[in-house]
């Protein structure tokens, strides 16, 4: 009797998380007339409202932008936060734990308060409607630093030694020598940063203005908010469509990845 | 030469955290004092800001309103979180299945969230008021009416961001020894006996987490309300950050949002002591 329970609870769970995309996506197929009705598969099928996102913004051209940001900064974190994680785990210098403090203090820091000065920094520097206002302010990742700090003190010393009597340099030892005994890690930084990244919408909206610079989730909402919709829900849909089909496509094939990393991300120590 | 090798390793966090967090923290507390347009000079204009902050009803209510969130959205995704996490954690067919299904909101961005939201929660086209006329119930203006527009945010939000925190409690729930449900068992607990005094004791540290996790989440609150109904009806949704960004980027009043968002961080960092304190107490 519990088990039946639990198990509709669990199904209707189920179905309430995955029931609104499948529905999205057969909306986005459908005439504009079909998109009112329940059913799972699209009513009249059409790419029309594809087609019509394409004619209305400049969608391509924001993916590509999407990816080169999302991808760009994604390395950066990679590079910058296993050095410096490793640089705190494993070697002994003066303000080391200064510099802790500092990345637990930056993390636990609102990001309202920075967001003005951000903004101005950025301005300042001749950075607005850049793509260095895009990656620059994201390429160091105080989780990113934390989590590379815990898996390069866990590493066996006799590694690092090994590597020191045959004359590698620090940098070869962490990317080449101890980087491949994380790779979950690794990963767990890949899928956070990339994810994050990709659906960030706020500081592209502050920092972007012109249209050859946007990312897909700022072109995506100011096509939304603004009047190039024509509030017709199809099209809004599409394109709400194409910002999600990447990351869900990845999210199928590294399911459990990703859930050990938000799982990670929560356990931060 | 030798020695200087950590330095060189950490010098881009060095570099990072003067220019994106020493500098804005500082540079932030400067501007509250000042009245700018980001173009002509910066004026020194005392607390004017300060002044203008409390006397601001707009800023109340946005407070007021990012606090209504909270209160429905908190609580809502403790239950639903921890309800199903705790019928997962059983031995149950499909587990990858279910934790997949749940996480899927969490990974796609807030913005698609809103967008099929938006359509969910419509007045006669939306899923959830055919389901209210089918059980002849009568439909409820989600979006429309003042009173209720930031509690549908706050489900959506729910039904957004639950999946990460089933996870987090699956965790916190594995951390719970067998043996003790094992000797509650001899004694003849039931079910909710066992959950009432041995899982929720247990694991005080993951709900502590996941309140202050929403917390933080809540007080950010912006592209939902933004997309969704860009404040309205009659401001019940404008948010804190939204009315932040309203005054920097719409008005160009630099000195006076900053001193918003000065503020609201205290506000945050505040309420998330008072937690963090109230757990340690009850733990």
């Amino acid at each position: 009797m519990m088990k039946l329970l639990q198990y509709t609870l669990l199904i209707l769970a189920a179905l309430s998380f995955i029931y609104p995309f499948i529905w999205m996506i057969s909306a986005s197929l459908s005439s504009e007339l079909g998109i009112g009705s329940l059913t799972l598969l699209p009513v009249d099928l059409t790419l029309r409202n594809y087609t019509t996102v394409f004619e209305r913004i400049p969608l391509g051209h924001a993916f590509i932008n999407s990816l080169l940001v999302a991808l760009v900064t994604t390395g950066l974190v990679l590079i910058l936060g296993a050095m410096v994680g490793y640089a705190l785990a494993r070697l002994r210098f003066r303000g080391r734990n200064l510099i802790f403090y500092l990345l637990i203090f930056t993390m636990t820091l609102p990001f309202q308060i920075t967001l003005i000065p951000n903004y101005i920094t950025m301005v300042k520097l001749g950075w607005v409607d850049t793509y260095f206002a895009l990656i620059v302010p994201f390429v160091m990742n105080s989780l990113a630093v934390l989590l590379f700090r815990q898996a390069f003190a866990g590493l066996p010393q006799a590694l690092i030694d090994a590597a020191r009597i045959d004359g590698c340099g620090e940098l070869r030892i962490i990317f080449q020598i101890l980087l491949p005994n994380i790779i979950p890690t690794v990963l767990t930084v890949i899928i956070l940063t990339f994810m994050g990244l990709w659906n960030e919408a706020l500081w592209p909206l502050i920092v972007i203005r012109d249209e050859s610079t946007m990312t897909m989730p700022q072109m995506v909402t100011l096509f939304s908010v603004g009047g190039r919709a024509d509030a017709q829900l199809g099209v809004k849909l599409a394109a709400a469509v194409m910002l999600a089909l990447p990351i869900l496509i990845v999210y199928l094939f590294f399911q459990k990845h990703f859930i050990r990393s938000m799982a990670s991300s929560g356990l931060k120590d | 030469m030798k020695k200087l090798i950590p330095y060189w390793l950490v010098s881009p966090y060095i570099l990072y955290f003067c220019v994106f967090v020493s500098f804005p923290v500082v540079f932030s507390v400067v501007l509250t004092f000042h009245s700018w347009n980001i173009i002509s000079p910066m004026k020194f204009v005392g607390v004017d800001n300060y002044v203008r902050l409390f006397n601001d009803r707009l800023f109340w209510q946005a407070i007021y309103n990012t606090l209504r969130f909270l209160v429905i959205h908190i609580p809502l995704q403790l239950v639903v979180a921890l309800t199903l996490a705790e019928f997962l954690n059983q031995k149950i067919r499909g587990q990858a299945f279910f934790r997949g299904a749940f996480f899927l909101p969490v990974i796609v961005s807030g913005v698609v969230v809103t967008i099929l939201w938006q359509q969910l929660l419509g007045f006669n086209a939306g899923i959830l008021n055919r389901a209210l006329s089918a059980l002849s119930f009568p439909k409820v203006a989600w979006l429309e009416e003042p009173a209720i527009a930031m509690y549908a945010i706050a489900l959506m939000a729910t039904w957004k961001n639950v999946g990460l925190y089933v996870i987090l409690f699956l965790v916190g729930l594995q951390t719970v020894p067998v043996q003790y449900y094992e000797a509650a068992d001899m004694e003849g607990a039931t079910h909710w006996q066992k959950f009432r005094y041995i899982t929720l004791p247990m694991i005080n540290p993951t709900i502590f987490m996941v309140v202050v996790l929403s917390t933080i989440g809540g007080f950010s609150l912006f592209i939902e309300p933004y997309i969704m109904t860009e404040g309205g009806p009659l401001n019940s949704t404008l948010s804190a950050v939204m009315y932040i960004y309203k005054q920097a980027f719409q008005y160009y009043h630099m000195g006076y949002s900053a001193t918003l968002g000065f503020f609201f961080a205290l506000i945050i960092l505040g309420v998330v002591a008072i937690q963090k304190r109230y757990v340690e107490r009850e733990m």
